[in-house]
């Protein structure tokens, strides 16, 4: 019951209908330069909004998360190519398959707090490049490519690079509603209670290592699908494209530039971060720092506006929390 | 009984803090704990409450042995306690945070239950107008009342209070005191560390005083406050055990 009324909440739907209506902005002007854009910001939005549930929600930092897309994107790619799969079950095996890493990783490195358990994320990231990169099954150094004629199932390569922009609006759509459902549940107040005081949390009866598990879990999963999707659409995969560390950390900034813990902003923070990253990349000067200025951004934003572009009008203006979940 | 501590001891490195502390709590009665500084009071409620399991010993609470158990096991069998220090969840509402302490407390409520649990004991210890505001944000009487609210919203059997009255003001202390009366009303059993001692004496059945770890007296408030050893224990402070043993704890 209360879920359901909880899903009354009027900001929620108008985000999801801005999201909507800039996602079908590309179909209506028919302009793949603009969908290109926008796919790698939808990208962003799953990215960053399924950390948000770890990082924001349970206040642990990961700063391999990247590692959940690759492996995602393997298993997609080797079972299409290997199996014949269609990209359907490939996208779900390759969420599941994160998901049930993350599961394995959960039982062993969410006993660590802090920069401990930070430190660990990062060597895992390191770890699966280097054993992918032996593994032969999945090509190696040298990785899996698909074959052009793949894509004749899907109306060949121009209608399915629409056809997979459509899928990825979905998937960012429904990733900003399961950031809110989560959030607004009673599993999302123990993993905001495990944030503010994880000692306090267990005291009231918390479940943490359950509820942390859990969290960890479904912020691999839709990382693990989008990953299957993006390397159909690239045609390829090898082991330093699929576990880019800076990547990683890419997606920290992108929730602490727009708020983390809120709904609204990994979505805003995504968008935000692509657009200058954009920018910075057209730019003479910036184009080869534009990781430094990355740097510069989350310090300057952990420094001075820690609670992010939503958190900080949250706050500053208490009557559009409403309308900013 | 609804909780039995028989024999527990706790080391940590060098530090004996607790060496062979038994004692038996009734049902619905209240239990005072004190002690000097360093005694080994919270780390009796911490053994208690499973954050330490003890070196040796056992907690048998509502007849089951809780002994080494965790902390959020225990709590749902019906055990909240408030902390020394708050642990305030500083970024949640004041009626989050109490909406946590009903939820995964030992009726382990669904949202909308709780959060009418939430406004009910928010009311009881009189946060009712503090409940959207931050918690971070309160001042620290309001912060130990939080505590309090949230233990009880968990539903408890047996409440551990930690301090609830220190750092209160008397207007404060007052009225957490009557808190305390109308929560054994209700029936809920409770143990109570507390330095105030005018307050433990009055509000307590029974007092266990530690000292060094080891308990050194067992009994009614009268009892303990002219008891030889307590009094020695206290010695630090004479004026202290010449206001214990003046005190007229039937009021």
């Amino acid at each position: 019951m209360s879920m359901l009324k909880n899903l009354r909440n009027p900001g929620l739907w108008l985000w999801m209908a801005i999201v909507l209506a800039v996602g079908l902005w590309p179909v209506i002007t028919q302009r793949a330069s603009t969908r290109e854009e926008i796919f790698t910001v939808l990208l962003s939005v799953v990215l960053a909004s399924s950390l948000n549930i770890l990082l924001g929600y349970t206040g642990y930092v990961s700063f391999g998360h990247i590692v959940f897309f690759g492996l995602g994107g393997y298993v997609g790619l080797f079972l299409i190519t290997a199996y014949g799969w269609s990209l359907w079950p490939a996208m779900l095996a390759g969420g599941i398959s994160s998901a049930f890493l993350a599961l394995l990783l959960g039982q062993a490195i969410l006993r660590l707090r802090g920069a401990y358990f930070a430190l660990a994320t990062i060597g895992i990231n390191e770890a699966m490049r280097a054993f992918i990169n032996n593994f032969e099954p999945f090509g190696g150094p040298t990785g899996i490519s698909l074959n052009f004629s793949v894509y004749n199932d899907y109306g060949g390569a121009a209608n399915a690079l629409w056809m997979l922009y459509g899928v990825m609006l979905a998937l960012a759509l429904l990733n900003i509603l399961l950031s809110y459902v989560v959030k607004s549940s009673k599993f999302g107040l123990g993993l905001l209670a495990i944030r503010e005081d994880e000692d306090a949390a267990e005291v009231m009866g918390v479940v943490t290592p359950r509820a942390k598990t859990w969290a960890y879990v479904l912020s691999a999963f839709l990382p693990g699908v989008v990953g299957v999707l993006f390397f159909f659409k690239n045609g390829n995969i090898e082991p330093p494209q699929a576990f880019r560390l800076h990547m990683s950390i890419e997606m920290l900034v992108m929730v602490m530039l727009g708020g983390y813990g809120t709904i609204l902003g990994p979505v805003l923070g995504a968008a935000g971060y692509q657009r200058l990253r954009g920018l910075l990349l057209t730019s003479d000067l910036f184009k080869n720092i534009q990781l430094t200025v990355a740097g510069v951004l989350l310090l300057v934003i952990i420094l001075f506006i820690p609670a992010g572009f939503v958190g900080w009008l949250r706050n500053r203006f208490p009557k559009l929390r409403r309308f900013l979940p | 009984m609804i909780l039995q501590v028989n024999n527990v001891s706790k080391r940590f490195g060098g530090l004996q803090a607790l060496s062979g502390v038994s004692f038996e709590l009734p049902e619905g009665q209240i239990m005072g704990l004190i002690g000097p500084n360093g005694a080994g009071k919270t780390t009796t409620f911490n053994v208690i409450n499973g954050v330490y399991p003890p070196d040796t010993g056992t907690v048998v609470f509502k007849g089951s042995d809780i002994t080494g158990a965790k902390t959020y096991e225990i709590a749902r069998q019906g055990l909240a306690r408030t902390h020394q220090i708050v642990k305030p969840l500083n970024e949640l509402t004041v009626r989050e945070n109490v909406i946590v302490g009903a939820c995964f407390g030992r009726q382990n409520l669904p949202l909308g239950q709780a959060t009418d649990v939430a406004n009910e004991v928010m009311e009881f210890v009189g946060l009712g107008k503090r409940a959207d505001q931050l918690a971070g944000s309160l001042n620290v009487g309001q912060k130990k009342r939080l505590e309090m609210a949230r233990a009880l919203a968990a539903r408890p059997y047996l409440l551990l209070l930690d301090e609830v009255l220190a750092g209160l003001n008397p207007s404060e202390i007052t009225r957490m005191t009557e808190i305390v009366h109308k929560i054994r009303e209700q029936g809920i059993s409770i143990i109570m560390i507390e330095h105030v001692m005018q307050a433990v004496m009055s509000v307590s059945d029974f007092v266990l005083v530690l000292d060094f770890g080891k308990p050194i007296a067992y009994g009614t408030p009268t009892e303990v406050a002219n008891d030889p050893k307590v009094i020695e224990a206290y010695l630090g402070d004479p004026k202290l055990a010449e206001q214990l043993s003046s005190h007229d704890p039937v009021s």
